[in-house]
């Protein structure tokens, strides 16, 4: 089974249908790549899937729940994360305090007893090695992404590839299981999208399901294991890349009808 | 020092007079702008919650002792009257927004203004109705006979109005930027979206800022009420200088709220003093230190303009 999927999943816009009907299946650490035309629907997608905007009609299914009718923090919580298209960092909080509040607020405490109030004085109690616990894991995400020398720059203050990967990092603070990436290579220059496309499968052998929007052809056709195309809001193809790349519905998508 | 031939231990009285009103236009302040901050709202009812935050405190304050004896129960009474206010007004604050303003949070901005206008002058008349129209004097939990220090007077209100100012204030400070729920409330108020992708409960968070913004109200407003007097209007007057205060020290901004709300405690006294004011015209101080500020530099002392880069 998939460890996410949609069902008919539709979002209107008054009369405009942003995303028509669509069955997605995302398989467990694999890279699935979310290719179209500007306009197809692609972060509509995105949104409705990580709880930012809810679906007309549909559903969305993640390790077997729905999860369709939840809002956007408990999806988080229950380990879908995403990276924005125009970067959205908190720009006044240091590179540190950025990556650690992704951490904060993902599982409460170490549920020990189901009573709530028990665990809230239990949480006062080890709040210490909680802290330090949240404190290992962003230094582990700097380090990753070798941030750590920018650990007390305003995020506002980093050069703009460094922002994108501040961004991946504190979604991968959350810690999730699956993880949106909504054109993670736009306005990086070459040398940079090859080092991107290293990450993304280092992020990917960590176990985390990567699912990315991206324009960048060679990236995509690089590293994903399936692409799903969609185009006016419907899903007109999916396959492997190779097999994307011949498939004449694609080919007119992009290039238009050929008259003949 | 002598500063427009003021006698020096004049000038520390006007010193202390302003400081201590100041405190309490800063713990109004924090509300608006901790509120702003993270909806760039303006709650008009905030000095209306403070109202009734002293009314709350003076029933159970009334009901608990009778002032007139003194002593140290008396004091227990103060106190555990303080924090019931705080209660109370927590609650009511979190209500207001649950009712009032959550509806209208996609609606255009005027929308929730106009919903807290409204609220504001529901309570003040409900206030009215229940309470009725005269002002009471709260009596003070401890003995309030003037210290005299080297010329200065200070009365023991004014030492505990000082205190609980800097203890609060001190004290949210703290939270804001220490706490694991003052960095979520930092993050929402820079993005609600993304926080929320955080996994940040907004909704709740956006409680929290009501619940604590409505508590110093009700400290504030019992301050107040011992200084001065206890009315249903007397919201009006203290929550629009406090938002004044706000407005100068950068509305959004924490420490704004707090640097702005000393300054215009100072500025009012010493405007009396200094430049001649009549008692009567005090209030101009404040709304003229508005237009310069809007004049000037609209986005407050504590705001730097930020060049959004494209």
């Amino acid at each position: 089974m998939p460890l996410l999927y949609t069902q008919s999943l539709r979002r209107e816009f008054g009369g405009v249908v942003a995303v028509s009907d669509v069955d997605i299946e995302i398989f467990k650490n694999s890279i699935t790549g979310l290719i179209g035309p500007n306009g197809a629907g692609k972060t509509t997608l995105f949104n409705t899937i990580t709880g930012l905007d809810y679906p007309t009609s549909g559903f969305v299914f993640f390790k077997g729940e729905d999860i369709t009718p939840l809002p956007a923090y408990k999806i988080t919580r229950s380990g879908i994360a995403r990276t924005f298209q125009n970067i959205r960092l908190f720009k006044e909080m240091t590179v540190f305090e950025n990556v650690m509040i992704g951490r904060h607020f993902r599982a409460n405490h170490p549920h020990i007893v189901k009573n709530r109030l028990i665990n809230f004085i239990l949480g006062r109690i080890f709040v210490k090695q909680e802290e330090y616990d949240i404190y290992e894991s962003s230094i582990k995400w700097l380090d990753f992404f070798g941030l750590l020398d920018f650990r007390d720059e305003y995020a506002k203050n980093l050069p703009y590839g460094k922002q994108r990967e501040l961004e991946i990092a504190r979604a991968l603070a959350t810690e999730p299981e699956v993880l949106f990436l909504d054109e993670p290579a736009a306005g990086m220059n070459p040398q940079e999208t090859d080092e991107l496309m290293v990450t993304i499968k280092r992020i990917r052998d960590l176990g985390i399901t990567v699912v990315l929007i991206e324009h960048d052809m060679k990236l995509v056709m690089n590293i994903c294991d399936k692409i799903i195309v969609l185009n006016y809001g419907r899903k007109i193809a999916e396959g492997t890349p190779a097999q994307v790349q011949n498939n004449k519905e694609v080919i007119e998508a992009y290039l238009g009808k050929t008259d003949e | 020092m002598n500063l427009f031939n003021i006698p020096h231990n004049e000038l520390l009285q006007h010193l202390l007079n302003g400081l201590t009103l100041g405190a309490i236009y800063s713990l109004i302040a924090l509300g608006y702008t901790m509120v702003y901050g993270i909806l760039k709202f303006i709650n008009f009812a905030h000095g209306e919650i403070l109202m009734l935050g002293a009314y709350a405190g003076y029933y159970v304050y009334y009901l608990i002792c009778d002032p007139s004896q003194g002593g140290s129960f008396v004091i227990f009474a103060f106190i555990i009257s303080l924090l019931t206010a705080m209660v109370i007004s927590a609650s009511l604050g979190v209500f207001i927004e649950r009712v009032a303003y959550r509806p209208l949070r996609k609606a255009p901005r005027l929308a929730p203004l106009l919903s807290a206008i409204g609220v504001s002058i529901i309570l003040m008349n409900l206030a009215a109705l229940f309470f009725g129209t005269k002002s009471r004097k709260f009596d003070y939990p401890i003995d309030n006979t003037t210290i005299q220090l080297d010329g200065t007077s200070i009365t023991p209100n004014q030492i505990m109005i000082l205190a609980v100012g800097l203890i609060m204030m001190t004290a949210l400070k703290l939270f804001i930027d220490k706490s694991r729920l003052g960095k979520a409330m930092r993050a929402t108020s820079q993005n609600q979206s993304v926080a929320a992708l955080m996994g940040i409960n907004v909704n709740f968070i956006i409680s929290l800022t009501f619940a604590i913004g409505s508590a110093l109200a009700a400290v504030a407003g019992i301050m107040m009420s011992l200084e001065f007097k206890l009315y249903p209007t007397m919201g009006q007057m203290a929550g629009l200088k406090a938002f004044i205060a706000a407005v100068v020290g950068g509305i959004g901004n924490i420490s704004g709220a707090m640097l702005g709300g000393i300054l215009l405690g100072l500025l009012e006294t010493f405007g009396v003093v200094i430049l001649g004011i009549p008692q009567g015209l005090k209030d101009t101080i404040a709304f003229s230190v508005l237009i310069i500020i809007l004049l000037v530099k609209p986005s407050g002392l504590l705001i730097k303009n930020i060049r959004e880069k494209v």
